[in-house]
């Protein structure tokens, strides 16, 4: 492979932002700078479908790999690609262009800006998921947070400063430490290179401390409980496309680390440390979804769905079971798909009425039709109905931590009771019911990009749902040699 | 062609569901009820074959997950069981369909309503047909989730959308047991098909686990949780509070889904599930009790109830605990016969009362009807056919399978059966009595409505009546036709093959005569009971209601179960929730979290600030004060 197909997916969005950068926006040629921004991501979509077509599934080597001398003997522009990685990247191309084309109605002012925003954090994202070199990935992961700043701070709503800082502090407290444990491992094994590390192994005596220093940057990203308070205040200030790109792809950056790094690299350590994430994912999962039973503020509410959601993922992960690490990976998908199509329900209704509390609502169903039903739709997606792509990753999960831990499968499934009440007195209480509130009779219903765009998630959640084979097969081949390698450095140190 | 009886709803429902504006609501009714009538056709047809020719079929569809030794697929078995099911399912619901033509015929939302039952139809053939658990999940989640759409149909009343959540969230809570056992097979055998499972549950009859603290049987506890899921989709008692509320749906819906389908769904599982439930005698004692308990509790419920429909709801509910008790006894082809026989007789009675709710312009109450059997002659007819079936008046289907039940549980020779027997006929006698109360209310006596005139109700239109009809001929024969079949009297044959697994052969005796009249007798002594009652000496009931009024209280709020699940869930979950949003979140976490360093970051700032004042005296005090300090220390060092 000549191609550099990886550093292209990176570059293509950032060279795209560059070109907004020399254009000068104005009211005559937004339009243009819109094409130009949805015609690059589109052109990264089709890449990384092209790069779906050539992976090779049956292996779990890293494939497309590029390896360039960054700094002499110190660090390696290395990428590439496996099972696992890859789906995280269609999801980040795929979600992106219907960021962009979501933009005309909530995006008022410096739109050639936030474009520029929404394309740098697409070229960091896929950054992310394909660098194969621990110092790489710190800096995509890190650089990810600048734009998404930038994204609730100057668009974001009344207290976006307040929110904006709030979510820059969390992040970055983590980061600090994972930062200082990657220069650790250098000092310890001579490179950041993360398949020399794979072959290596790190010494058991250093595994704690690494994996909790890791674990610090990826539970607030996650968010785990109890670092996930600045996840609500976020997704409330920040723009719709903002909160769609935040839940979508932000959020799977620390289930991939999770996977990529914590249970890769420190295989002893997390075995160590297993019962501490069961006992914070279970908290999450109850904790969260209760709190979101009460919630006034729609995007609230999906916010911190969005933590119990994300609460089953961690859990699945540290099962080390072939279901509970697949569930996981279907499961960070499937939210990536149904939190975006909530947020972005969310923002229909907002950009009509400008309300996020969910009493200005009631009794829109035959005002607004197709959005109900696209709506009820995705809250089932959201409550893990079977027959949505929801039901297959939680219960894989579920199924992987009762072989692990009956105690922890039992609680996490009560979550799913609660998932199921908190969503559908969301939708009772929005959609159903008598119309009171006489200015909603002006509401309009979708336009065609609102419904294009939720058609376009609706797809896939409900493909996914009954066929979820496509996505199985890419990960099984990456998930099986994972473990195996797990067990195998379990059983050496 | 197997496969088109589950696609044609499906191919209905969507048809209906995303086209129905471009073909018009006629068309919708009309192609809705038209596929799933070829459906029931072709249902009938395998039916036969499988009688006939022992016809057996396990058809994959497609893969569906599969991960590690975990390997579903999308498929139909087709057995005795699930042929029966077939039947059951399609036939009722075809005539539902036929009938909510007219039924619905003011109501602005026909494609909709039809595109529900037609899903609902699907759900329901996925559940049957399935042949893993997994399958057998998404079928029983899919047709909670339609439930869920038609009780909630009419969107604009608040309390049917509270009925619709709540009978989705009790059924969650039911599906919440139903997964875990779920995890458990998997757990257990690696594997979620019946067949394999099935196979492997002899080799750990002695396994034991330790469950949440508890030492349980392995094969109890998958019982056990399995039952839990049953429960909560067949309204037992402790998870049955939603059918009642469910009645706020559309009439055709309950006569579809909470009484010939859905709700028998639970009752299926356990009969599919036999090869499991054999070998747990722990369970069958449980399902027994909590059998036998509905039964009782819901007919003393349905005594005193005045609307007509949670009245019927009432009695499905006790119903639905006959066929759990005879499932519990070991009498699974008995569980599935008064399955079949309930299906004919109970969507009947529902149809009737929606002919006479129609009739009197949705008025529910019975205390507001009464008087009106010569005007609505063939309505009150098919009322009657219905109710002497549902009581199980001689050598109507409700006789035979009912009396089967009580015999089977007399012949089970253990406390529980002897128990449960006894229950059954006091529940029986109880049946009779609100039932006949029932047909009195609405039908004899004083004409009681002062929002319409006597004159202005009306009988229902044909296309509601040919339903009626054929539902009355299946409440009538269904049970002297198939009692043969599937009880298997003098072992003629053997229809339920593999597909019912007895671990000893049931009992072929038979009780003593005095018993077998019994509930006969009782049943018909009922009749001039009631009639005195409702219709004679209508101050008597009400006495006895005033003399027992805490009863009365009691029994008329339903056991008050409402009332303490309340207390007990639905508040505490709303007050932890506000709890850990408003004082964990907030005060405990943001608090000494972000806004509590930054403030303090802040306050230090502030004070340091203070010290940048820019007198030079000030600085030059400080600078003594230091030095001072300094020498202060030298020198004591």
């Amino acid at each position: 492979m000549n191609f550099p197909i990886l550093s292209s997916l990176i570059l293509l969005p950032a060279v795209g932002a560059l070109f907004l950068f020399f254009t000068r926006s104005n009211k005559e040629n937004n339009i243009t700078v819109k094409y130009v921004a949805l015609f690059t991501s589109l052109v990264n979509f089709f890449l990384s479908v092209y790069l779906w077509i050539l992976f090779d599934q049956s292996t779990s080597e890293f494939q497309f790999v590029e390896d360039r001398v960054w700094i002499k003997d110190l660090i390696n522009y290395k990428v590439g690609i496996d099972g696992i990685s890859i789906l995280f990247i269609i999801l980040t191309t795929f979600i992106t262009p219907l960021c962009i084309i979501s933009v005309n109605n909530s995006i008022k002012n410096r739109l050639s800006e936030f474009l520029i925003a929404i394309l740098i954090m697409e070229s960091f994202m896929i950054g992310v998921f394909c660098s194969l070199d621990l110092v790489v990935f710190y800096l995509f992961f890190e650089a990810g947070l600048i734009p998404m700043f930038l994204i609730i701070g100057i668009w974001g709503g009344t207290r976006r400063v307040y929110s904006a800082f709030k979510f820059f502090l969390f992040t970055l407290l983590g980061s600090v430490l994972m930062l200082i444990a990657i220069i650790s491992i250098y000092w310890i094994s001579g490179t950041t290179d993360v398949v020399q590390l794979y072959e290596l192994g790190i010494d058991a005596k250093y595994q704690n401390l690494l994996w909790l220093a890791f674990f610090s940057s990826f539970a607030v990203k996650t968010p785990m409980w109890p670092v996930h308070t600045w996840l609500p205040d976020a997704h409330v200030e920040a723009p719709t496309a903002g909160s769609v790109l935040l839940a979508a792809i932000l959020l799977k950056m620390a289930g991939y680390g999770f996977i990529r790094f914590s249970l890769g690299l420190f295989p002893v350590a997390s075995e160590i440390f297993t019962p501490l994430i069961y006992t914070l994912s279970v908290i999450a999962i109850i904790f969260t979804s209760l709190i979101a039973l009460m919630q006034e503020d729609m995007k609230k509410l999906i916010a911190y769905s969005s933590v119990a959601h994300m609460g089953f993922v961690t859990l699945g992960i540290f099962t080390i079971q072939q279901q509970g690490l697949e569930g996981s990976i279907l499961q960070m998908i499937s939210h990536g798909l149904v939190a975006a199509a909530l947020f972005l329900c969310v923002g229909v209704v907002y950009d009509r009425m400008h309300s996020r509390l969910i009493n200005t609502y009631g009794g829109i169903v035959s005002i607004i039709p197709k959005y109900s039903v696209l709506f009820m739709l995705f809250t089932l997606a959201a409550l893990g109905l079977p027959g949505t792509s929801g039901f297959v990753g939680e219960f894989l999960i579920l199924m992987g931590a009762f072989k692990d831990n009956f105690l922890v499968a039992v609680i996490a499934s009560l979550g799913v009771i609660i998932g199921a009440a908190y969503m559908l007195w969301l939708y009772k209480r929005v959609v159903f019911g008598k119309l009171v509130n006489s200015d909603l009779k002006q509401m309009v219903d979708l336009n065609k990009s609102e419904l294009f765009i939720l058609s376009c998630l609706a797809v896939p959640t409900l493909f996914f749902g009954f066929y979820p084979e496509p996505l199985i097969n890419t990960i099984e081949v990456s998930i099986s040699n994972l473990i195996k390698v797990y067990n195998f450095n379990l059983i050496s140190n | 062609m197997e496969i088109s009886i589950i696609a044609l709803p499906l191919i209905a429902s969507i048809i209906s569901g995303f086209f129905g504006k471009f073909i018009g609501d006629r068309n919708s009714e009309i192609v809705t009820s038209f596929l799933v009538t070829i459906s029931a056709i072709l249902s009938a047809i395998v039916l036969y074959e499988v009688i006939i020719n022992q016809y057996q079929d396990n058809i994959v569809i497609a893969k569906w997950i599969s991960s590690g030794s975990l390997d579903v697929n999308w498929s139909m078995k087709i057995d005795p069981l699930s042929a029966v099911m077939l039947v059951v399912v399609t036939s009722v619901s075809s005539l539902v369909h036929i009938y909510s033509i007219g039924y619905m015929s003011h109501d602005p939302h026909k494609p909709r309503f039809m595109a529900y039952l037609s899903l609902f139809t699907f759900a329901m053939l996925m559940l049957v047909t399935s042949d893993n658990f997994i399958q057998l999940f998404f079928g029983w989640e899919g047709v909670g989730l339609c439930s869920y759409f038609l009780i909630g149909f009419w969107f604009k009343k608040d309390t049917a959308n509270s009925a619709a959540i709540k009978a989705f969230l009790v059924n969650r809570v039911g599906d919440f047991g139903f997964a875990l056992g779920i995890f458990l097979i998997f757990y257990l055998f690696g594997t979620v098909n019946y067949t394999e499972v099935f196979e492997l549950i002899p080799t750990i009859v002695d396994k034991n686990l330790l469950f949440l603290g508890i030492n349980i049987n392995a094969i109890d506890l998958i019982c056990l949780l399995l039952f839990v899921g049953a429960m909560g989709k067949s309204a037992q008692i402790l998870l049955h509070t939603w059918l009642p509320d469910a009645m706020e749906g559309p009439t055709p819906v309950s006569a579809l889904i909470h009484a010939a389908t859905m709700v028998t769904a639970g009752v299926f599982l356990v009969v599919r599930c036999s090869p499991i439930y054999e070998y747990s005698e722990l369970a069958l004692n449980v399902i027994t009790i909590v059998g036998m308990s509905t039964a009782f509790f819901a007919a003393t419920v349905a005594l005193v109830q005045t609307d007509i429909k949670k009245i019927i709801a009432y009695s499905t509910c006790s119903q639905l605990g006959y066929m759990f008790f005879a499932a519990g006894v070991g009498a699974y082809n008995v569980a599935m016969f008064h399955l079949f026989t309930h299906a004919f007789f109970k969507a009947l009675l529902f149809l009737g009362s929606g002919s006479v709710i129609h009739a009197f312009k949705d008025e529910q109450n019975i205390n507001k009807m009464g008087g009106v059997w010569k005007k609505l002659p063939y309505t009150y007819t098919l009322m009657i056919i219905g109710t002497l079936a549902l009581t199980g008046f001689p050598f109507l289907s409700g006789f035979y399978s009912k009396d089967a039940i009580i015999e089977f549980a007399y012949l089970r020779g253990n406390t529980t059966g002897y128990y449960a027997a006894g229950i059954g006929i006091i529940t029986a006698f109880l049946t009779s009595i609100y039932s006949w109360r029932l047909i009195f209310k609405t039908f004899h006596g004083d004409y009681n409505n002062k929002n319409i005139k006597i004159e202005e109700t009306h009988e229902s239109p044909l296309v509601m009546l040919i339903p009626l009809i054929f539902l009355s001929i299946g409440a009538i024969f269904a049970g002297y036709t198939f009692k043969e079949l599937f009880l298997g009297y003098g072992g003629i044959n053997n229809f339920w093959q593999e597909s019912i697994f007895f671990l000893e052969p049931l009992s072929t005796d038979h009780p003593p005569f005095w018993f077998l009249v019994l509930t006969p007798i009782l049943v018909i002594l009922s009749i001039p009971v009631a009639y005195y009652l409702f219709v004679k000496n209508k101050n008597l009931s009400n006495q006895i209601a005033n003399v027992n009024k805490p009863l009365y209280q009691f029994l008329i709020n339903k056991w008050y179960f409402d009332e303490l699940y309340d207390v007990l869930f639905v508040i505490p979950s709303k007050k932890i929730g506000l709890f850990l949003w408003k004082f964990f979140d907030i005060k405990i976490i943001d608090g000494f979290g972000p806004d509590g360093i930054s403030s303090f970051i802040k306050k230090c700032s502030l004070k340091a600030n203070k010290f940048q004042s820019g007198f030079i005296y000030q600085y030059a005090f400080v600078m003594l004060l230091g030095f001072s300090a300094l020498l202060t220390f030298l020198i004591v060092k």
